[in-house]
């Protein structure tokens, strides 16, 4: 693993229709770290993402990936957006959107080599999704569908991924299922995750770092830097207990304060 | 035999042309179908229809060739839908509304005209429901050239169309140009609905774009197969429903024939029907499955 940054965000602002999304985020990602990019609905963590994958014009401050500015022609990004909804009338076998990952920026027809045919197999194999690769991709289930979008950004071999929310609408144990893979490609791929989520209890065991994310502003680190009492309260502008309860963290507010900011988790759902 | 095929089919040159014009327009009618049918763009296609019954009349009322007019109509169609919005997914329907409005506003217009011009209702007729018996055999060429342009766009523009349909955001991030793509689209399928305008009329060549397609789409797990069956059940309702509409000159005493497109219509509904049931779509995906080693690199 070398030292440079896959993924550097400097300073970064972003206004919508008036409102400032985000002001001044920092941070850094380094080669095969595993981040968690978290927040409450609505608080900046799509529009951050698109700023990375440059669909998302910044006002303010630069982003480098793999030391360069993003292009479309940057081809070290993969990405998995927040929804795909994909109609059980395509007809589309999970291994055909697979193999799109290649290829789905060409023209015309090239026939798909046994070398590329061998990396689809291949990466069906390492997300877990052989037996169902036959299937249409519109059929399979969310954890299913989720594992073959990983696949499909997987394919390039990038040297980043970015996940937007992609444990949002999954049961729980197709939470830990997901979890469990991204662990292990991270590991296998050498690749850099930064993923989504407004739970954070999920990821505790396989986040390398965090980056919390409220009212428009950052803070980063690891769980153990960044999810603390003084930390969040500064964030978030009021006090905010953190509770650490059988490996899971609440992040509660005083009453009066519960705003609409605190991630899900905050409400006292440990179940 | 004499009953199913009555004598001088073959050699009758009006049928031979009907019959080229016919099997070419089904063919690109269907794999542009397919597609539309993917992307959820019906409305769309429909509106596109429209818009070529307002070209087409209007060539007539100008003397001008109608298959220029129907394509014509739809290639301004498709270029206003895109102007009002169709490339966002809110707007689409908005978009084809008011262009479908408005255009069937003014061939209501053309279609007056035409008829007080012509002093018989025969254009309406011919524009809204088509006449393939009576096509000029020198049209062939330039039916073959359309259609070659038709599916040369979307042949090249086969997978960033694909992905835009499934993902806006992922298409994007991949460096594509949605909106070209959106437009390019549109066009191969102005130039498709033209085309099915001069064989089926240029209202029923909705029947022709979304029939097969959504049939094959029913049973076919891939994309290629999807293609193949599609524009095989386009080229085989429009065939049979020539040889239907020749043949009824000869059902009914002292009749003038059945309409072709009525027949073509029909028999793409009985598709439709047939392919819905259960078992056809498992025998299907069953019998090109096997051939899946063969062609493992979908289109």
């Amino acid at each position: 693993m070398s030292d440079k940054p896959v993924l550097e965000v400097d300073s970064v602002c972003v206004t919508l229709g008036g409102r400032r999304i985000l002001d001044h985020v920092t941070f850094d990602v380094r080669a095969g770290e595993f981040t968690g990019l978290i927040g409450s609905n609505g608080v900046g963590k799509t529009t951050l993402l698109r700023a990375i994958l440059g669909l998302q014009r910044l006002d303010e401050g630069h982003i480098l990936v793999s030391g360069s500015p993003i292009s479309p022609r940057n081809r070290s990004l993969g990405y998995v957006p927040q929804r795909i909804v994909v109609d059980p009338d395509v007809p589309m076998r999970a291994r055909d959107f697979v193999a799109l990952g290649l290829d789905a920026h060409r023209y015309g027809l090239t026939r798909r080599t046994p070398r590329q045919r061998e990396l689809v197999d291949q990466i069906l194999h390492d997300v877990d999704a052989e037996r169902f690769a036959d299937n249409r991709l519109g059929g399979l289930s969310g954890g299913e569908q989720q594992r073959i979008f990983i696949a499909h950004a997987l394919i390039s071999q990038p040297k980043l991924l970015l996940l937007d929310e992609p444990l949002a609408n999954l049961d729980p144990k197709s939470v830990q299922e997901v979890v469990a893979l991204l662990h292990r490609v991270a590991r296998d791929y050498g690749v850099a995750i930064v993923l989504s989520a407004h739970e954070m209890n999920a990821l505790l065991p396989v986040m390398d770092r965090v980056v919390y994310l409220t009212g428009g502003r950052a803070a980063s680190g690891t769980t153990d830097e960044v999810i603390r009492s003084e930390v969040l309260s500064q964030l978030y502008g009021h006090h905010v207990d953190v509770l650490k309860l059988h490996g899971r963290v609440l992040v509660v507010a005083e009453p009066g304060q519960e705003n609409e900011d605190i991630p899900e988790h905050a409400t006292l759902t440990v179940n | 035999m004499h009953f199913i095929l009555e004598p001088g089919f073959f050699s009758n040159g009006p049928v031979r042309t009907a019959l080229i014009i016919g099997g070419v327009t089904a063919i690109v009618s269907a794999v542009v179908g397919v597609f539309v049918v993917i992307r959820s763009q019906a409305f769309a296609g429909h509106a596109l229809t429209d818009v070529a019954t307002t070209g087409g009349s209007a060539a007539f009322f100008f003397g001008l060739s109608p298959l220029l007019g129907f394509i014509g109509g739809g290639v301004i169609g498709a270029g206003a839908m895109d102007l009002i919005g169709v490339q966002r997914e809110r707007g689409r329907d908005v978009a084809t509304g008011i262009v479908l409005g408005t255009a069937l506003g003014l061939a209501a217009l053309f279609l007056y005209l035409d008829t007080t011009k012509s002093a018989s209702t025969g254009a309406t007729q011919q524009i809204l429901f088509g006449s393939i018996f009576t096509l000029d055999p020198s049209t062939v060429p330039l039916v073959i050239g359309l259609s070659a342009v038709a599916l040369a766009i979307i042949t090249s523009i086969n997978r960033p169309l694909l992905m835009s349909s499934l993902s806006a955001d992922l298409t994007r991030a991949r460096g594509i140009n949605l909106r070209a793509i959106g437009v390019l689209f549109m066009i191969a399928m102005a130039v498709s609905v033209g085309l099915s305008s001069i064989a089926v009329g240029s209202i029923l060549s909705t029947a022709l774009l979304i029939g097969p397609a959504a049939s094959s789409v029913r049973v076919a797990r891939s994309l290629r197969p999807a293609l193949v069956m599609a524009a095989a059940l386009g080229v085989a309702a429009t065939w049979l429903g020539i040889l239907f509409a020749y043949d009824s000159f000869y059902w009914v005493p002292s009749s003038q024939g059945l309409p072709v497109s009525f027949f073509i219509v029909s028999l793409i509904f009985l598709c439709y029907l047939v392919t819905g049931i259960p078992f056809v779509g498992r025998g299907f995906r069953a019998a090109t499955s096997r051939q899946r080693d063969v062609s493992e690199e979908s289109a």
